[in-house]
């Protein structure tokens, strides 16, 4: 039986007067991170390395930053993500690597 | 303030981190068992190991008035030795006396390969046939969103597992209403560099509620902050949440969860 849940919008939510105060607080800090990633898509294309699969996949996750929808957190986690069903026949090693390469997936189980 | 925190691999701090949490208003902290970074090389590494977390990390952890509780299993990556996962099975029960055993966990998937869910299945076998708690983990990164639909399949096809006793960690924006949906609880990680950061984690209380949820640090021997739940707790209070919705996040949830264990109680 599924449970329910608090309302999505439970909570004591933000009053007006802290609506500023979101952006007040988290602007600078976000700023530095979005010049990281430009920073970061500068570097490896300076290195030779923009093509690697994780670069593209990170490019391409960045065209929602901007696409003026919602979730965008959610979205791009979805689209960084393994879009798969079905259980691996084997490991490919202990540690994942943040986005998802499809020619990597021959291990796939039938 | 006071907090839980339910999630810390405490084997891997310091006994400064102890002090600064027990200092920030840790009130208890919870250990599940996991990978020790390589692999053991037989059941007697995890003889010691389960000892270590449920006799000596208590005896450190009360130097600090900090109750201390955990949780057993072999984490998935190292499931997929059939034949030592077998044997780590069939020596857990032993363990499970214990005085600050609460469950069967971090049990789950990383991978996402057969026999990791073999493993996972034998383990929630194991924690319906003796009354468990369960703790799952959700694997990392680009393996979250797969590995999570597949735990979440798993546990709602087997009949002996109830939903209000299975907390499913490591949830982001893109698993957490998958889990608060089908019943289960969700934990969210807060980690310097992956899974969770404090606003986000906020974010997520804000849009899929807050009754079945508990934060946690996992602080481990990787990049991770062992205060990094009473931070959050800064962040929800900058934002203009309550007092009273920082305690019930922080401290009355995981109570309200771990108390489903008698042996979770608790002093003054």
């Amino acid at each position: 039986m599924t449970k329910p849940r608090t309302s999505r919008t439970s909570g004591r939510l933000p009053a007006a007067a802290a609506q500023r105060a979101v952006v007040d607080h988290s602007f600078v800090p976000v700023r530095a991170k979005l010049i990281e990633v430009a920073a970061f898509l500068d570097r490896v294309e300076r290195y030779d390395a923009a093509g690697d699969f994780r670069c593209v996949a990170l490019r391409q996750a960045a065209k929602i930053l901007i696409d003026g929808k919602p979730a965008r957190a959610r979205r791009i986690l979805e689209e960084l993500s393994d879009p798969t069903t079905k259980p691996d026949a084997i490991t490919s090693g202990k540690a994942a690597l943040g986005a998802w390469q499809k020619s990597s997936s021959p291990k796939r189980a039938k | 303030m006071r907090y839980i925190e339910p999630h810390g691999h405490m084997v891997s701090r310091t006994t400064d981190d102890y002090q600064a949490m027990v200092t920030a208003g840790c009130v208890a902290v919870c250990e599940p068992a996991f990978w020790a970074g390589f692999d053991r090389s037989s059941v007697d590494g995890f003889r010691d190991y389960f000892r270590q977390i449920t006799e000596y990390e208590p005896a450190r952890a009360a130097k600090f008035l900090l109750p201390h509780f955990a949780w057993l299993c072999i984490n998935p990556k190292e499931a997929e030795d059939l034949a030592l996962a077998a044997d780590v099975l069939a020596m857990i029960p032993e363990f499970l006396t214990k005085p600050n055993v609460l469950g069967i966990g971090e049990i789950g998937l990383n991978r996402n390969t057969r026999n990791e869910i073999k493993v996972f299945e034998q383990h929630v076998d194991l924690a319906v046939k003796y009354n468990q708690l369960i703790l799952v983990h959700t694997p990392h990164l680009e393996d979250k969103l797969k590995g999570t639909r597949l735990i979440v399949d798993l546990l709602r096809s087997h009949p002996g597992v109830k939903p209000e006793r299975v907390i499913i960690d490591h949830v982001e924006e893109h698993t957490v209403n998958l889990v608060l949906d089908r019943g289960f609880w969700a934990g969210i990680t807060l980690y310097p560099d992956s899974k969770s950061s404090p606003p986000r984690a906020v974010d997520m209380l804000e849009t899929s509620g807050h009754d079945r949820i508990w934060l946690n640090s996992a602080c481990d021997w990787g990049v991770s902050d062992p205060l990094a739940v009473p931070k959050t707790a800064f962040e929800m209070r900058r934002r203009g949440h309550s007092a009273a919705y920082v305690d019930q996040v922080l401290y009355q949830n995981p109570v309200r969860f771990l108390s489903q264990c008698p042996k979770f109680r608790l002093g003054d």
